[in-house]
């Protein structure tokens, strides 16, 4: 068995230099381990990385156990970490920061159907300028597994005899306005190095 | 009070009407009917922020502006909706650079925004313009024996505490009090409710959402009271999941509001009460009798 040890030839300093460049995230030099983030996170118990590990990898540049990690992906923004942090390390935004690179460069595993939700999603506002939420499940399920489909048959109903269940296509007036709009705010430079 | 522009938001629309049928009977009750913003769009939610942040803080000034335009705040009952509409405003102030380009990204379209709009809470405006003694005076019908867990989520004391305290808000108490109701102990009033981890990672986000439905449950409520339509979902619709998978009694989960409607003497139908998947009604009866 290989032991898990990393070496400075795992490290990417572009990585290290990118994460710290970050808006706030200079702070993540000042931690100093005291976990409080990890402790209120209430997914920390699922991550492989806790969030104290994760921002110390990422500081120090290990892009590939970073980026490939499940705990972005398990992170809610619940922003307990962010409001615990006594260096004031902004840990959520860090996240959402990680999430837009993983999906960038595709590192993630691909049928974990949260990044292809957040996919999903960006495109039905992008088109209509409104979300409609049966709509998107149904996407949702399609994309990463029609088998799950069948273990939501009684939620499902449950929302179509509540009344809550929709298949209307919500969408604003002005779409072109919308998509002029997004066009002319141009792209991030925070992806690229 | 400065006019208030009613910002639903998409979960309003779909699984999450009763909170909007609630929230216009409440206002209304009260004097204050609601006005929808024109042609709102949507928020972009977490998941925009996940892909583009350019563009998802642009998605978001488009309702900032569209109200400037109307000279109102933002009447914005979602927890998602509301911090993001925060951050949004806070961000356009402080980064010059993101300011500057969604700023151009509207002028391209004819809007503008100069900052002055503010996303405003239920709980805010009910607790701050409104009243708790003008609730108080508007009951009709006091809640006297049904026990309420108050549960608020994360977003809205978090990261920031624009009018409640971030570990104690005390706002959907002091409302759900006026009603006559008691309001039990609740320590976790913002703890997260697994937001959309139920559908992505059910095992993880049904045992967040047992855990809240169990303190609930201990602390003797009759229901748990939400001020968000993604917490209502989780709590209400995935509780038949979590009840398969552990040993818990069922607990309706209602919208604050659909609470002071019924205090207010609307009739249950208007506030949507026969939407939960989880039945209210047997323990609103049996308070009704216990209290004739």
């Amino acid at each position: 068995m290989r032991p898990n040890i990393r070496t400075e030839a795992d490290r990417s300093p572009e990585f290290a230099r990118w994460i710290t460049s970050l808006p706030g995230a200079e702070k993540i030099r000042e931690c100093m381990h005291c976990g409080l983030c990890s402790a209120s996170c209430p997914l920390f118990a699922y991550m492989d990385y806790s969030p104290r590990q994760l921002m110390h990898l990422g500081r120090e540049g290990f892009r590939d156990d970073v980026l490939g990690s499940f705990t972005i992906w398990l992170c809610t923004s619940c922003y307990q970490c962010t409001v615990e942090c006594p260096r004031q390390i902004p840990v959520t935004e860090i996240m959402y920061a990680l999430k837009r690179r993983a999906i960038e460069e595709k590192v993630y595993t691909p049928h974990l159907p949260i990044p292809v939700l957040a996919r999903e999603f960006r495109r039905m506002v992008t088109d209509r300028g409104r979300i409609s939420e049966s709509w998107l499940v149904m996407k949702l399920l399609l994309k990463t597994g029609v088998h799950r489909m069948f273990g939501m048959v009684g939620l499902g109903w449950d929302l179509v005899r509540t009344g809550r269940f929709s298949l209307r296509k919500e969408t604003i007036r002005d779409r072109g306005d919308l998509a002029r709009m997004l066009e002319a705010v141009g792209s991030d430079a925070e992806a690229v190095s | 009070m400065k006019k208030l522009a009613y910002y639903p938001g998409c979960s309003l629309s779909g699984t999450g009407r009763a909170y909007d049928e609630s929230l216009r009977a409440v206002f209304a009750a009260l004097g204050e009917p609601l006005e929808e913003l024109d042609d709102w769009n949507c928020c972009g939610a977490t998941s925009y922020m996940s892909i583009d942040k350019g563009k998802a803080y642009a998605l978001a000034s488009r309702n900032l502006a569209l109200a400037e335009r109307e000279d109102a705040d933002l009447l914005t009952p979602c927890n998602a909706c509301y911090l993001v509409l925060e951050k949004t405003r806070r961000h356009l102030a402080e980064s010059a650079e993101m300011g500057g380009r969604v700023r151009h990204a509207l002028d391209a379209v004819g809007l503008g925004y100069a900052g002055v709009v503010r996303a405003r809470h239920p709980l805010e405006v009910l607790t701050q313009d409104i009243g708790v003694e003008r609730l108080k005076e508007a009951v009709k019908e006091p809640l006297k024996g049904l026990k309420i867990a108050p549960y608020y989520g994360c977003q809205i004391v978090r990261p920031y505490a624009t009018f409640d305290d971030q570990y104690h808000p005390q706002t959907m108490d002091q409302l759900l009090k006026a009603t006559g109701a008691k309001v039990v102990e609740y320590p976790f009033k913002t703890r997260c409710c697994g937001a959309s981890q139920t559908g992505t990672l059910p095992e993880v986000g049904l045992h967040l959402v047992y855990r809240l439905l169990n303190e609930a449950k201990a602390r003797g409520a009759d229901v748990l009271a939400v001020i968000c339509s993604l917490c209502h979902f989780n709590l209400d619709v995935y509780q038949s999941k979590v009840r398969r998978e552990y040993d818990l009694e069922p607990i309706p989960i209602l919208y604050f509001s659909q609470i002071l409607g019924l205090a207010l003497g609307v009739p249950a139908k208007k506030l949507g009460i026969d939407r939960c998947v989880v039945s209210a009604t047997p323990v609103l009866e049996r308070r009704a009798a216990h209290a004739a």
